[in-house]
């Protein structure tokens, strides 16, 4: 066993032989957009990051359903499978089967299985000083579902958060492969500042982020402003706060957006110095517009974002 | 008088919801809203600041909070 509970890293990591570990990884979730073909789509991409926030591949995965057989047409469910489906196809990906139970509430995600070299797998745990600090998707989906919830998000920003939510992060991967990388993981539900207080703890190390080079969605910064923050972006501040101080001059809207949870986010890379440039070029010629350079890491062993 | 806006027993971002409505009804400069979650009583001050309103005082009410908020800078 290369990574196991003991670590809590994106996923579990088994030598097979010197050269193959299996990489294996389950997430399912309720809804968090209406349209059931795209949550099915978001769901699959979500399961399947884990896979790639370790540097692998994945090969194969599961369905796991569980749905309101009563109260719900049979054709959502239809819709939600075919959305995994054709997200599972994007990524090279092969169905084999899955389980459904019937529930109250509607739950839908993938088990994933993947594959990659022992001595290339991508912990979070592996930040080196000196290294950059890359993110390759904006952050602020929670806070703009939040205003989808209050009726308040345009068709065009449904859209836009929800095509975010669905892209698949094995293009960065597979980047990513090409260059110098300490850590890796991918921001979920406890937020950039969340993900980056795990990868900081215990590595002897701290952080700065520079909060406006963070790519954010634009609109995700009024609806901060006019309080559509979600629950658990409070809950993700007031778990890591004893380790973040942010400077005077970040807006509160911006702080609050750093913990927003996010859904099926982008990853966030240490890559050394050198190469940190050159990968977020690569990046971006490869169609990941919205990677930056976010921060950097340094050489206190206390352990502590700062964010100026 | 202050208008008043009970929010408890909702999640966000209803209270937000009602709490902008109140605003945008543009009658009342003094406004109350009743929450109980601390999301809440985050997301009422982000609220209330954002459309020009200062809050005045923020006490603990059984198990909530009671909010109240002015129109204009303190």
């Amino acid at each position: 066993m290369l990574i196991g509970l003991d670590r809590a890293d994106d996923a579990g990591v088994y030598r097979i032989t010197d050269e193959i570990a299996l990489i294996q990884t389950v997430d399912f979730f309720t809804p968090i957009v209406d349209d059931p073909y795209w949550f099915g789509q978001i769901a699959a991409a979500n399961a399947l990051s884990d896979v790639y926030a370790m540097g692998g591949v994945p090969k194969t995965a599961m369905n796991l359903v569980a749905f309101p057989a009563k109260e719900m047409d049979l054709s959502v469910l239809r819709q939600i499978i075919q959305g995994g489906i054709d997200k599972i196809k994007e990524a090279g990906v092969v169905l084999l089967g899955g389980h459904s139970i019937v529930d109250k509430e509607l739950k839908y995600g993938l088990s994933v299985t993947g594959v990659i070299h022992p001595d290339r797998v991508l912990a979070k745990k592996n930040l080196r000083s000196g290294d950059r600090l890359v993110l390759t998707k904006p952050l602020g989906t929670g806070i703009i579902n939040t205003a989808i919830k209050a009726a308040l998000a345009s068709p065009e920003l449904t859209d836009k958060v929800t095509r975010f939510m669905a892209a698949l992060n094995r293009d960065a991967a597979r980047i990513m492969a090409q260059f110098d990388i300490g850590a890796c993981t991918d921001v979920t539900g406890f937020g950039l500042l969340g993900h980056l207080a795990e990868m900081v703890c215990g590595s002897g190390t701290s952080v700065r982020v520079e909060s406006g080079s963070v790519p954010v969605i634009t609109e995700a910064l009024e609806f901060a402003s006019m309080g559509f923050v979600p629950a658990g972006a409070y809950n993700n501040k007031t778990f890591r706060e004893y380790m973040v101080s942010f400077a005077e001059n970040v807006p509160r809207t911006l702080q609050d957006i750093c913990f927003d949870p996010q859904t099926s986010g982008g990853l966030l890379i240490s890559v050394s110095e050198t190469h940190a440039l050159a990968l977020v070029q690569a990046l971006k010629a490869g169609g990941i517009k919205d990677a930056a350079l976010i921060g950097e890491v340094l050489a206190y062993p206390e352990e502590k974002i700062w964010v100026v | 008088m202050a208008a008043t806006v009970d929010a408890r027993g909702l999640s966000c971002p209803q209270p937000v919801i009602m709490t902008l409505d109140e605003i945008k009804k543009g009658q009342s400069n003094e406004i109350i809203i009743l929450v109980d979650t601390d999301t809440s009583k985050e997301n009422v001050t982000r609220a209330a600041e954002s459309q020009g309103f200062t809050v005045d005082k923020v006490t603990s009410e059984g198990e909530g909070y009671r909010i109240s908020i002015t129109r204009g800078q303190a």
